[in-house]
Parts: C-alpha cells; sequence; structure tokens
C-alpha cells in the first residue's frame, strides 16, 4: 500500500492531504494560518521526505520553512534560508519556487524568488545561496514586472549544468554552467501586449516544463501563447492549435513519458476564466501536436482562475494529476487526468498545490 | 536604562511565549539598538519585523510612548529611560 502526500497551499494557509488511492483524501488541519504559501517543494529522493514551503506573511514576511516528519513540527534556521547578501541591498518579498534538482544531485534544491533571483541550496533547501550571474546579470534593469511581482517564477533543473528558469518579466533564461552565465532563450515567442517584433527577451512567460524523456524538449506556457522548444530553448514553435485558448498559466510534463502534457486554458488576459465558465484540463500525448479537453469529475460551473503552481503531477504509475483554483477548490486524477474526484473545497484561494508517492 | 517592550501576540512562538520584555541597555537607547538586543536573543522575530537590509517590514508599526516611529526618525529614533516601547502589525491584511 503506498500513500500520496498532497500540499496545498493558499492565500492563508497548508493543507497537506493523503490517499492510499488518490481517490479518497484526509484533509489535515491548516498549517501556517493566515500565511500565504505560494511555494511548496516535497523532496522524496534517497527514501525520506521532506517537505519545504515558502510562506509568507503580509505584516511578518516570507520564511522557508521544512519538516522531515510530514508536517508535524516545521523548522525554519534562526537566521532564515534564504538572505540577500548585504551587498545587494535588496530583500527577499516572496519565495515562488521550491524545487528539488534530480536524484544526481542530492541535497540540491533551487528556489525562485521576488525579486527576480535564482537560489541554491546544497543541504536540502535549508540554506540557499543567491546565483549571482544571475542577480548580476545586464538585463536585469530592463526586466519587469508581472501582476504579481517581479519574480523568478520557475526554476526546472536539467542534465549536467544545465537550468533553465522562467521569470515574469523577461521570458526564459537558460545556464549551462551551473548558474554562473545566463542567457535569454525566447526566440520564436511572441509579445503581443507590446508593440514591434519580439524581442530578445522580455517576454511574459507564465510557466515552462521540461520533457522527462527527452530533457531538450521543453514547453512553455505563456501570456498569450503555447509553445515547444525541441533545441533546449533555443527556439520555440506553437503547439497552440486545437486548444480553446492559448492563455493559461499552467504546464505540466508527465514524469515518465515522453510527450504528454497538460494545460488549463483561460480565455485570454483579459477574461482570466475558463472557457465557457466550464473548468478543464487539456492533455497532449504528442508533445503538443493535438489535444484532448478532460474535465470527468470537474465542475460544471467553474469561474475562477488556476494560477501557475496550482497545478502538479506525482511519480505514480499511472501518474496523478492535481488543479486547484482561485475558489478554493482542489481535485486530484489517479487516472492522469481521465476522471477527477474532489479533494477538498471552499479553502482559500489555492497558490501552488504539490504531490508525492511517499518512499 | 529600563525599557518596556509590548510584542505582539501573532509572534510569541518567536519570543518563547512572551508578549512583553524589560530590557536593560546601557543609553542612549535607539529603537534599532533595542530591536539589535531583541534580535541576539530572538533572531527569528527579528526576520518577522525587519527584513535582511535591516529596514522595518512595511506592515510593522513600532511606537514609543505611543508615537509611531515613522513620524519621528524611524529606527534612529530615542528612546527614553522608562519608554514604553510597542511593535505590533498594522491594520493591513485580507
Amino acid at each position: 500500500m503506498t500513500t500520496t502526500l498532497l500540499a496545498i497551499g493558499t492565500r492563508k494557509g497548508l493543507w497537506l492531504a493523503t490517499s492510499e488511492d488518490r481517490r479518497s483524501w484526509s484533509l489535515s488541519q491548516p498549517h501556517f494560518l493566515m500565511t500565504e504559501v505560494p511555494s511548496i517543494g516535497i523532496d522524496t529522493r534517497g527514501g525520506r521526505t521532506r517537505l519545504m514551503v515558502g510562506v509568507r506573511s503580509e505584516h511578518f514576511g516570507p520564511t522557508v520553512a521544512h519538516s522531515d516528519d510530514l508536517g508535524a513540527t516545521w523548522t525554519e534556521p534562526d537566521h532564515g534560508s534564504i538572505r540577500f547578501p548585504a551587498d545587494t541591498g535588496a530583500a527577499v518579498e516572496r519565495i515562488w519556487q521550491l524545487q528539488p534538482d534530480s536524484v544526481d544531485r542530492p541535497g540540491v534544491v533551487w528556489a525562485g524568488c521576488e525579486p527576480i533571483s535564482v537560489w541554491r541550496s546544497d543541504d536540502g533547501g535549508e540554506h540557499f545561496e543567491l546565483c549571482r550571474g544571475l542577480w548580476d546579470h545586464p538585463h536585469r534593469s530592463e526586466w519587469g514586472a508581472g501582476y504579481g511581482g517581479p519574480a523568478a517564477h520557475t526554476v526546472v533543473p536539467g542534465p549536467d549544468a544545465t537550468v533553465h528558469v522562467a521569470m515574469s518579466t523577461g521570458g526564459v533564461y537558460r545556464t549551462r554552467d551551473g548558474g554562473a552565465s545566463w542567457e535569454p532563450r525566447n526566440s520564436g515567442i511572441a509579445t503581443p501586449f507590446m508593440p514591434g517584433p519580439p524581442p530578445e527577451f522580455g517576454q511574459c512567460v507564465h510557466k515552462i516544463a521540461r520533457d522527462a524523456v527527452v530533457p531538450t524538449r521543453l514547453y512553455a506556457q505563456n501570456h498569450h501563447g503555447v509553445y515547444r522548444s525541441e533545441d533546449d530553448g533555443d527556439s520555440w514553435t506553437s503547439i497552440a492549435e486545437g486548444l480553446p485558448s492559448d492563455f493559461g498559466f499552467v504546464m505540466l510534463a508527465h514524469p515518465h513519458s515522453a510527450g504528454t502534457i497538460w494545460v488549463v486554458p483561460l480565455v485570454a488576459d483579459g477574461e482570466r476564466i475558463p472557457p465557457g465558465g466550464q473548468l478543464a484540463m487539456h492533455r497532449s500525448d504528442d508533445a503538443g501536436a493535438s489535444w484532448r479537453r478532460l474535465d470527468d469529475g470537474l465542475p460544471a460551473q467553474e469561474f475562477n482562475a488556476v494560477l501557475r503552481d496550482a497545478a502538479a503531477v506525482d511519480a505514480g504509475d499511472p501518474v496523478g494529476v492535481y488543479v486547484g483554483t482561485r475558489g478554493g477548490e482542489v481535485y486530484a486524477s489517479a487516472d492522469e487526468g481521465e476522471t477527477f474526484t474532489q479533494v477538498a473545497g471552499h479553502l482559500p484561494d489555492v497558490l501552488c498545490v504539490r504531490a508525492a508517492v511517499l518512499p | 536604562m529600563t525599557v518596556r517592550v509590548l510584542l505582539p501576540r501573532l509572534l510569541s512562538e518567536c519570543t518563547g511565549g512572551r508578549t512583553s520584555v524589560a530590557l536593560d541597555l546601557p543609553a542612549p537607547v535607539t529603537v534599532c539598538a533595542l530591536l539589535d538586543a531583541l534580535a541576539a536573543e530572538h533572531p527569528v522575530f527579528d526576520r518577522r519585523v525587519r527584513d535582511e537590509t535591516g529596514a522595518l517590514r512595511r506592515h510593522v508599526n513600532v511606537y514609543v510612548d505611543g508615537e509611531e516611529i515613522r513620524r519621528l526618525s524611524g529606527l534612529q529614533t530615542p528612546v527614553p529611560a522608562g519608554a514604553e516601547v510597542m511593535v505590533i502589525q498594522s491594520v493591513a491584511g485580507g
């Protein structure tokens, strides 16, 4: 019997749900009540489970806490996990992403933060060091702020020393030397929100994901535009045909199979609701060449958006798919999105979900 | 000199459960020096009220004998002997 953990980060706290079959769920009492939880990392490498959360109080600021006992107790270093060095004159506003690296790099965890910055931990997420190469990047003064704030919201570690970062607004950047140097990688991605031809950087990327089998294949959901890259981000081509809209925030890639991805379309930047007021995920099994609507078990009426990290997959077989709305509803699928059951309802706005089959 | 500091109940888990402390500090005392003294004993409390640049968080207010320090000299506001200093969250929130 395996247990699956689903962590739900909301505007006002963290809830943990567990299930043996991913259809019937047991929901915890809230953790970190009255603080937003915009980022969660579940690290199951090495046969242990570490939960990491980026929490933020409107009054008392952000911090990173971790738990090695499934939330029974939480720990944070006295002087904080993520602190800008004094010479930067900067202060962390929000931790947007906590991303464990691969099993080949145990202990390595990446963080993406606001203001736009990427951090690396070598001790399992207890202490992070600022990636100076991106912080000192000459493009910095030209990066903008999305509605949620200027943030490196997605960090996607890859093979060797490759890491892709997505920032709003700035677009996709890639390092091939572990973070020492970074190059924009947005060729082919349109910028319909600004005049003129698409620039080298400045795109408003909402989420990127890497194909689990073909690591040089990436997928991106942009602020209008859904794309695939076959060359590690060097160039992007549209895969939006067949979707009801090219707007949305979510991009999920299958953890085992090549070419399977999920998105959650919203109507448009000026109408951020599911098309027709009906929540649906769309899955492609051919890297975006075609799409199929999945809505069995999702509500017939839903006028709330799904935020960029409010959807996730686990690594089960078949893969579990999870989605939460700004209306506080959370749904789980034990069959790769074919059918969903409700995990929780009437929670605060769901900011992020992460799930893992526990070792 | 002795200064009495009232701490927000919301942060009591960072202050060993205490919601007020009496600090003995060498004069002259500023709000910054007072927070530094608190930080030595309660570093997590300090991170909650000041960011890593040392700035008071936007939605945290500090009063010295009833006067909000942003209307005075900020963290350099002098704290007289026998003063009561209140650290409290602002009315921000949703």
